[in-house]
């Protein structure tokens, strides 16, 4: 639509400064991972010694034929697929039963409740008293740690609970009550479906952070076949490259170890992104969503 | 009158008819407190000489002496300066940064361009710390770098810009920036999007200019969110992500990168000092609690927003 109003000359620079800084933005931000993607298919000495910028040359698929046939990479995979899975159906079911009665005006021990979860956002036991915690229960070494430790984030409980207050009639959930239903059933038959918008933000919100979990796994787990991904790609993305700077042996040796390790980084980096960016374009409408309704309760 | 006991009778009167509330929250409210109370229990040990086989309430009380014995130790400044130092640096330049993206891709009218934009800004924020790191430790490779590339190719001589201490501090804040600019921008643009598009025609009928509508409708518009956001981030100071600094930390570039986490990392489960690591911990923990108190108070002092 044209504007009525004649453009002045400042706003014109405006524009042209505008358009020109945000197509900077463009590209600082899109060229890391563009260079990861095409140097993913290159020829890793090409890559390594700096003639690959703009496009992939020397292509070829043996980076990725090498990360498929490491038992460790595809074992953290495994791992980690079942550590996402399990550990967010536990939370989409701990954050809707925590929310629910929490949601409902009348509810009595609400206050209590909320007080007691607001604390645990500003203070905390710290790292050791937790794992001496963790010990204690045996959660130590266990396939749990990477499941049950954050079940509810606080944070998300208060987006479903505003997104139950606000965006389902409560008249809904009286008519229901008349009719017989228990607050079990409304919840399962009402409130549940309702939300799904919201339930899907929280399959995301819940479902990255585990996918990029390494915390728990460094801290709590030293049996190398419960590693989630994340674990390993540190041993091959950031340890690695230590060690074989470090290691002695002939140059030529060493070179075409460095070009073994070089070679699969950036392939690997892809592999274990692959769940994520193949999901990216159908978060994002759901995503806004949730920090929107996340800011509305400020 | 309602007394006490009227209270309970209403209270067990409610909760007669709605045990099954109750029965649903349980399995939360027991999950926080064993996970998130128990372990504020287990703070004791910061006052005690902690034995494992003589538990936590056995164990022999020493009062502040963990405390002192880190505030005179070289560590107490060297940590609490890198952790103070990264995360005001990262506040100070990851704090506008998404405020001005936001108020720039307001102005922008071309659908396409702008829908490529926030596609693409916040793309970065779901890369996992790892992955992060590993990309900052391979573009910064001294050998085989695009960094030091460039540096070649202009005549400069390679650098290993993670082996030396000067140059952390501004990995970590432009890689932190560039990661969640475009994520952080979302709460921002929601708020805009609510501005009564009215006013910009008003502002228009007036002759305004395009910088003067950003500077008396736009931004005032986005003061109480800034506001709040500022309280949110100024109460996390003191807790600069563990992830991120472990990662990147090696022994060459130490001195400044070691912050209070990963010293309590080390210091207690790498070293086994159990008492002296919860003490820093819980340090730690005091003074962000007091700072976000601190901040709140400033802010409703000043306005009317305010977290509680």
């Amino acid at each position: 639509m044209a504007s009525p109003i004649r453009r002045s000359r400042s706003d014109i620079v405006f524009d042209v400064v505008n358009y020109t800084l945000l197509t900077l933005v463009f590209f600082i931000i899109a060229y890391p991972l563009y260079f990861v993607i095409i140097a993913s298919f290159s020829d890793p000495y090409l890559v390594t010694t700096g003639q690959v910028w703009f496009y992939p040359r020397g292509l070829n698929l043996d980076a990725y034929a090498k990360v498929f046939a490491r038992e460790d990479i595809m074992l953290g995979y495994r791992n980690t697929i079942i550590y996402t899975f399990l550990g967010t159906l536990l939370n989409l079911v701990m954050t809707i039963i925590g929310a629910y009665p929490l949601s409902l005006p009348g509810f009595k021990g609400k206050n209590l409740i909320m007080m007691m979860m607001m604390i645990t956002m500003f203070f905390s036991g710290g790292l050791i008293p937790t794992y001496l915690v963790y010990k204690q229960i045996g959660l130590i070494n266990n396939p749990l740690v990477m499941i049950i430790p954050g079940a509810v984030s606080v944070y998300n409980l208060i987006i479903v609970r505003t997104f139950f207050q606000n965006s389902i009639p409560f008249e809904l959930q009286e008519a229901a009550r008349i009719d017989g239903c228990n607050n079990f059933q409304i919840l399962t038959r009402i409130v549940v479906p309702l939300s799904k918008p919201i339930l899907a933000v929280m399959v995301i919100f819940y479902g990255v952070g585990h996918w990029n979990q390494f915390f728990e796994g460094l801290i709590y787990l030293t049996n190398q076949d419960l590693y989630p991904l994340q674990l390993i790609l540190r041993s091959l993305l950031i340890v690695q490259s230590d060690v074989t700077s470090s290691a002695a042996g002939d140059a030529e040796e060493l070179a075409r170890k460095v070009m073994l390790a070089e070679s699969i980084k950036y392939s690997v980096i892809i592999v274990s992104s692959v769940p994520v960016m193949i999901l990216y374009p159908f978060m994002q409408k759901y995503f806004v969503k949730g920090v929107m309704i996340g800011a509305v309760k400020g | 009158m309602t007394g006490t006991k009227s209270k309970f009778a209403e209270f067990a009167h409610y909760f007669r008819h709605n045990w099954g509330l109750y029965l649903l929250v349980l399995p939360v409210v027991v999950y926080f407190i064993i996970f998130l109370y128990w372990p504020m229990y287990g703070v004791l040990i910061a006052f005690k000489d902690f034995v494992p086989s003589a538990g936590i309430w056995g164990s022999e009380w020493v009062g502040f002496h963990h405390f002192t014995r880190f505030f005179t130790s070289l560590y107490f400044s060297r940590t609490l300066v890198n952790t103070l130092s990264i995360s005001l640096l990262t506040l100070l330049f990851g704090f506008p940064t998404p405020i001005i993206l936001a108020i720039m891709l307001n102005e922008v009218r071309v659908r396409w361009f702008k829908n490529t934009l926030q596609t693409i800004t916040y793309a970065p924020h779901f890369i996992s710390t790892v992955v992060m790191c590993g990309m900052i430790t391979m573009f910064l490779s001294p050998t085989s770098g695009m960094f030091n590339m460039i540096r070649e190719a202009m005549g400069l001589e390679a650098i290993g810009f993670l082996q030396n201490p000067k140059y952390f501090r501004t990995i970590y804040v432009v890689s932190e920036v560039w990661q969640h600019t475009g994520w952080s921008s979302i709460i921002y643009i929601a708020a805009l999007s609510g501005i009564d598009p009215t006013m910009y025609e008003a502002a228009d009928v007036d002759g305004a200019t395009k910088m003067q509508k950003i500077w008396f409708i736009t931004l005032p518009a986005l003061v109480p969110t800034i506001v709040i956001m500022l309280i949110l981030n100024c109460g996390s100071i003191m807790s600069v992500g563990f992830d991120k600094a472990f990662l990147l930390q090696n022994d060459l570039n130490r001195e400044t990168s070691e912050i209070i986490s990963t010293y309590v990392y080390r210091i207690g489960l790498t070293g086994g000092q159990y008492s002296f690591s919860a003490a820093v911990g819980l340090f730690n923990n005091v003074v962000n609690c007091i700072l976000l108190i601190v901040v709140n108070t400033i802010c409703s002092k000043l306005g009317e927003t305010s977290l509680w």
